[in-house]
C-alpha cells in the first residue's frame, strides 16, 4: 500500500515513503522548492509530487526532477525482519 | 541479453528526434550508429534563416553536438555518405567503405533541394538554400557580390531573400505564379505580405519563368527569362522546391513514389527497415515541415521500442511564419470550393487579413495575415473538427484562448517588449521564455512548460506563450491536438479510450485498469492515478473503492492545505444561510483552537484558516457542520440573492431553490469543482452569468444558464432552458451535471466541457431528450445515494492515520 506518513522528530519532520513495490525512503519533509510537506503528496514509481507546486522529487536521493533543481535532505532507512529502521541523528 | 543494432542513415532533425524518443523509452535497447552527409552534427535547419541574416551563429542553432552522441553511447560517421544497402546480409556501407551491421535501420535521408534543368546551373554562384554549406556560401557571396537574384517566392525563397538584404545585397525576387506562396496564401494575403516586402527594399518579378543562367568565365552574371530578357546577377538561389531522397532506398529495392513509401508505423515493406521525415510518402503524403516529422519520429520510436502500438495517421499542417517581421498563418484548405462558407476580416490599412473556411460547421481552413495570435485556437479546432456553430458570429475576433489576468491585458505577444511579463503566476518575461526556446532547442507548449513554468501553473497565459513559441520557430509549430492527446506518459489512450474501456470491460479498481490498458508504469504518475480514481468511481458507483492514495492532499486530508502545510476548513451554509447557533459554535472553534484567521469566502460562507492536520477531525466535531468540501473537485457552493423571501424586487424565493438544490447535490464528485447560484430576479444579484449551473428567477418561472465560469477564463454562462417550478430546476441541473460528470474530461470544467461539445449537443441530452434527462438525473441520485459526509467519518474514526503523525 504505497504513500508516506510523518515522523516527527524534535524540531524536524521527516517523510517516510513507501512505493508500490514495497521499498521505503526517508526525507526531509520540506520540498527544496519552497519547503511544501512532502508527505502530503501523491507517490508513484519511486517518485513523490509535492503538493504546493507539483514538483516531482526522487525518494531515493532527494532530488528534483529536471529541470528542476534542489535537493531534500534524505535519512537512511533500512528494513529489518519486517520493521523499518530510520536513522536520525538529533542536531 | 545482447543489445540490438540500430543503424541510422541521416543525422537530421526527423531523424535525431526518433533516436531522442527512443532513448527516453528504451535507453538500453539498442546499440546505435549514425552516419550523416553533413560533417556537422545535429542542428535546427529552421534556424538557418536567422544565421542567413546575421541573427544568430551556428553554434547557436546546434540541437546536439558531438558530445551528446558520445555521452549517449552513439557511434557517430560524419561526413559520410551511406551508398549501399545490403538487405540480405543486413549491412549498409559507406562511399568510404565504413561498415555497419544492423537489426533495424532507420533512413532519414531528408530531401533534395530542386535543381532547375536549365542551362548554366553549375555555374559558380549559383547555389540552393538547404544546409549549413550553402547559408555559408550566400553569406560569402554577399560580401563580394552586389546582385542576387533568388527563383523561387514560396517561404524558403523570401526568408533567402531577406537574410541577402540585410547582408547589403540588391535582391530579386522571381516567381512563376501569380502571387508569392501560393502554397499557404490566397492572393490577397499575398499581395499584402508582397507590399510589406517591397517597403523593405526587396524587388519582385512574378508569373515569368527562367530559361537560362548565363555566365562569365565560369561565375553567375545574369539570368534570362523566357522571351530574352536579362536582369543582372552574381548570386542566384535556388528555392524552387525540395524533393524526398530516396536514391539509397530505391537502390536497395525498396518501394517508393513521391518518397519512400512507409505504413503508419513507419515502417517500410522490408519490415527492419524505417523511414521518417522529409524522404518518406505516407498515405501519398510528404511533408515539408517540421512539427509533422516530430509525430513521425514519436510514432517510429515506439515501433523501435517494440511497443508495437503506436500509429502515425498523417498530420493536419498549419504553417505561422515570421517572414521578415510579417506574421502569417496558414493552415488546411484556405481558399474553399463553391460551397464552403467564408468568413474574412480586411483591414488593409492596419495590415490585417483574417479568412477562415468554414464546411459543415467545422474551420477546414483559413489564412491570415498581420494578426495571427489566434492560429493556434483556429488551428486546434480544426484538428479537433470541432463544432463551431456556438460561436460563429464571434469566431473572428477570436480570444476564447486566452485567461483574462496576469499578463496585463496583453492579447498579443508580438507587442509585447522582451522585459514584459508573461506568465503572472510564475513571473517570466517575454524575453526569458524567447531565450529558452533558442537556447534549449524547444519545439512544444509542454517543453516551454517544463523548462521555464511560463504557463505551468493556472496557463492563464497559455495563448501568449503558444504565439511567442509559434514565432520563434516557426513552421515546427504545432499546438497538440485536443482529441488525440494521450492522457499523460504513462499511456497513448485518450481520457475517452479509458472511460470507454472502463465502462466496457467493467474495471473497478485502478490497477485492474492499468493492467487491462498496458500502462507503461507499474503504478501510474500524479496525472492519471487521480483521474482514473475519478472514472472508475464515477462509471461504477458502487462497486468502485477509492483509493485515498490516488487523490490529491486536500481530498485526502478534506480539508485545503495553505502555503506552510497547515490548512483551512470551511463548514457548509446551504444557500448561504446561516443561524447564530453555528456563528456561536464557530466563534468557539476559534477560540479553542487558537485559529489565526476567520475569512468570509466568495461561497458565501466561514474559512477558517490556519488548522494544523492533526486537530482536523477534532475541529470537525466541535463545529458539528457539514463538510463544505471547499476542497475537493465537488459541488462547492449554491449562492444565492435575498430573493422574494424579504427583496423588494424578488418575484422568486431564490434562496429556498439554492438551499434545495444544495442540499439535492451535496456530496457529489466531478471532474472539477462546480459553482451554481441562485438569484430572485433579472438583477441576477446572486451572479448566476458566472456558475457552472446559475438559475434566474423570473415571474413566469426559472431561466437556467450553465457552463460559466468566473476564475481564470471569465466565461459568461449560456442560456439553455427556461422551466416553471422548482422540481423542474432540480432535474435539468442535475441532468446536465450527470452530463457533465459522464462525459467530460478530468479537470475540465463545464465550461470546457461544452466548448468541446457544443451547446448543441447539450441541450438535446438534457432538454429535448426528456427521457434522457430524466435517466441522467436518476443515475445521478443513485450515485449520490450512498455518499456520506466524510468529515462524519473521519470524526468516528475513519481514515485516524492520515492524522497521526509519529512521534519519536
Amino acid at each position: 500500500m504505497l504513500g508516506a506518513r510523518v515522523v516527527k522528530a524534535g524540531q524536524v519532520n521527516i517523510a517516510l515513503f513507501r512505493t508500490g513495490t514495497d521499498e521505503v525512503f526517508a526525507l526531509n519533509d520540506r520540498c527544496p522548492h519552497k519547503g511544501g510537506p512532502l508527505s502530503q503528496g501523491i507517490v508513484f514509481g519511486r517518485r513523490v509530487a509535492c503538493p504546493l507546486h507539483n514538483w516531482f522529487i526522487e525518494l531515493e536521493n532527494g532530488q528534483a526532477v529536471a529541470p528542476d533543481q534542489g535537493c531534500a535532505g534524505v535519512f537512511p532507512v533500512k528494513i529489518e525482519a519486517g520493521d523499518v529502521y530510520l536513522k536520525f541523528v538529533q542536531a | 541479453m545482447k543489445r540490438m543494432k540500430l543503424v541510422m542513415v541521416g543525422n537530421g532533425m526527423a531523424g535525431v528526434r526518433t533516436i531522442e524518443e527512443l532513448l527516453k523509452i528504451a535507453p538500453d535497447q539498442y546499440d546505435i550508429a549514425v552516419f550523416g552527409a553533413e560533417p556537422h552534427a545535429n542542428y535546427n535547419r529552421i534556424l538557418l534563416s536567422p544565421v542567413l541574416a546575421g541573427e544568430m551563429t551556428l553554434k547557436e542553432i546546434m540541437l546536439n553536438d558531438v558530445d551528446w552522441y558520445a555521452q549517449n553511447g552513439i557511434r557517430l560517421h560524419l561526413g559520410k555518405k551511406v551508398t549501399k544497402i545490403d538487405r540480405a546480409a543486413r549491412r549498409i556501407i559507406a562511399e568510404d567503405g565504413s561498415e555497419e551491421h544492423y537489426d533495424r535501420l532507420l533512413l532519414a535521408t531528408g530531401s533534395n533541394p530542386f535543381i532547375l534543368p536549365v542551362p548554366g546551373a553549375d555555374l559558380r554562384g549559383v547555389v540552393t538554400y538547404r544546409d549549413i554549406a550553402d547559408t555559408e556560401a550566400m553569406i560569402e557571396a554577399s560580401a563580394r557580390c552586389r546582385n542576387a537574384v533568388v527563383i523561387g517566392g514560396g517561404l524558403l525563397g523570401l526568408e533567402a531573400a531577406n537574410g541577402l538584404k540585410l547582408r547589403g545585397m540588391d535582391v530579386t525576387v522571381v516567381h512563376l505564379m501569380p502571387w508569392l506562396m501560393e502554397r499557404q496564401l490566397d492572393r490577397t494575403a499575398a499581395q499584402m505580405l508582397q507590399r510589406s516586402l517591397e517597403q523593405k527594399g526587396l524587388k519582385f518579378i512574378l508569373e515569368r519563368q527562367s530559361a537560362e543562367i548565363v555566365g562569365k568565365v565560369g561565375h553567375v552574371s545574369a539570368l534570362r527569362f523566357k522571351g530574352g530578357e536579362e536582369i543582372p546577377a552574381e548570386l542566384v538561389v535556388m528555392a524552387v522546391g525540395i524533393r524526398p531522397n530516396v536514391e539509397l532506398a530505391k537502390s536497395a529495392g525498396l518501394h517508393c513514389d513521391r518518397g519512400v513509401v512507409v505504413s503508419d508505423t513507419m515502417q517500410t515493406h522490408d519490415p527492419r527497415i524505417y523511414a521518417v521525415g522529409e524522404c518518406v510518402a505516407h498515405r501519398g503524403s510528404t511533408y515539408g515541415l517540421v512539427a509533422p516529422l516530430f509525430e513521425m519520429a514519436k510514432v517510429c520510436a515506439t515501433h523501435l521500442a517494440e511497443f508495437g502500438i503506436g500509429r502515425y495517421q498523417g498530420s493536419i499542417t498549419s504553417t505561422k511564419l515570421k517572414v521578415t517581421g510579417i506574421d502569417l498563418f496558414s493552415a488546411g484548405d484556405f481558399t474553399g470550393k463553391e460551397d464552403s462558407e467564408e468568413i474574412v476580416l480586411h483591414d488593409s490599412v492596419s495590415g490585417i487579413y483574417k479568412k477562415l473556411i468554414i464546411e459543415n460547421d467545422r474551420i477546414v481552413g483559413g489564412v491570415m495575415v498581420g494578426d495571427t495570435g489566434d492560429g493556434a485556437w483556429y488551428f486546434q479546432m480544426m484538428r479537433d473538427r470541432q463544432n463551431v456553430a456556438d460561436i460563429r458570429d464571434h469566431l473572428m475576433f477570436g480570444q476564447a484562448h486566452l485567461g483574462n489576468a496576469g499578463h496585463q491585458g496583453q492579447h498579443k505577444a508580438a507587442a509585447m517588449p522582451d522585459a514584459m511579463e508573461v506568465c503572472g503566476c510564475n513571473g517570466v518575461a517575454k524575453g526569458s521564455i524567447i531565450r529558452a526556446i533558442k537556447e534549449k532547442g524547444l519545439f512544444t507548449l509542454d517543453e516551454v512548460r517544463k523548462h521555464t513554468k511560463a504557463s505551468s501553473s493556472c496557463a492563464s497565459c497559455t495563448g501568449l506563450v503558444e504565439q511567442i513559441l509559434a514565432s520563434t520557430v516557426g513552421g515546427a509549430y504545432m499546438p497538440q491536438s485536443g482529441a488525440t492527446k494521450p492522457m499523460c506518459g504513462c499511456t497513448e489512450h485518450t481520457h475517452e479510450d479509458v472511460r470507454k474501456a472502463i465502462r466496457d470491460h467493467r474495471l473497478v479498481s485502478i490497477p485492474q485498469t492499468m493492467k487491462f490498458l498496458e500502462w507503461r508504469t507499474p503504478d501510474g504518475c500524479a496525472s492519471c492515478r487521480p483521474a482514473l480514481n475519478y472514472y472508475v468511481l464515477c462509471v461504477w458507483p458502487r462497486e468502485a473503492q477509492d483509493d485515498p492514495q490516488s487523490r490529491f492532499i486536500n481530498e485526502r486530508a478534506h480539508a485545503n492545505i495553505q502555503k506552510n502545510g497547515s490548512f483551512s476548513v470551511v463548514p457548509r451554509m446551504f444557500g448561504g444561510v446561516t443561524s447564530a447557533a453555528q456563528l456561536r459554535r464557530i466563534a468557539d472553534v476559534v477560540d479553542k483552537y487558537g485559529i489565526p484567521t476567520v475569512k468570509v469566502t466568495g461561497g458565501q460562507r466561514i474559512d477558517l484558516l490556519g488548522v494544523s492536520k492533526q486537530d482536523l477531525p477534532r475541529v470537525w466535531k466541535d463545529l458539528d457542520m457539514p463538510s463544505g468540501h471547499a476542497y475537493a473537485k465537488a459541488l462547492r457552493t449554491v449562492k444565492t440573492c435575498v430573493g422574494s423571501d424579504w427583496c423588494r424586487f424578488g418575484v422568486q424565493d431564490s434562496t429556498q431553490m439554492g438551499v434545495d438544490l444544495e442540499q439535492t447535490f451535496w456530496k457529489m464528485h466531478a471532474p472539477h469543482k462546480v459553482k451554481m447560484a441562485v438569484s430572485g430576479c433579472p438583477r441576477n444579484c446572486a451572479e448566476s452569468g458566472i456558475k457552472d449551473v446559475g438559475v434566474i428567477g423570473v415571474e413566469s418561472g426559472w431561466e437556467i444558464y450553465v457552463a460559466g465560469n468566473g476564475g481564470i477564463k471569465t466565461e459568461v454562462a449560456q442560456f439553455m432552458v427556461k422551466v416553471k417550478t422548482q422540481e423542474e430546476v432540480l432535474e435539468h441541473a442535475g441532468a446536465f451535471i450527470q452530463l457533465y460528470r459522464e462525459e467530460a474530461r478530468y479537470l475540465d470544467r463545464t465550461v470546457h466541457f461544452v466548448q468541446r461539445v457544443g451547446l448543441d449537443y447539450v441541450k438535446k441530452q438534457v432538454v429535448e431528450d426528456a427521457v434522457n434527462r430524466k435517466a441522467l438525473y436518476q443515475r445521478l441520485l443513485f450515485a449520490l445515494q450512498d455518499e456520506k459526509d466524510p468529515w462524519v467519518e473521519r470524526i468516528k474514526g475513519a481514515s485516524a492515520h492520515e492524522f497521526e503523525d509519529i512521534s519519536l
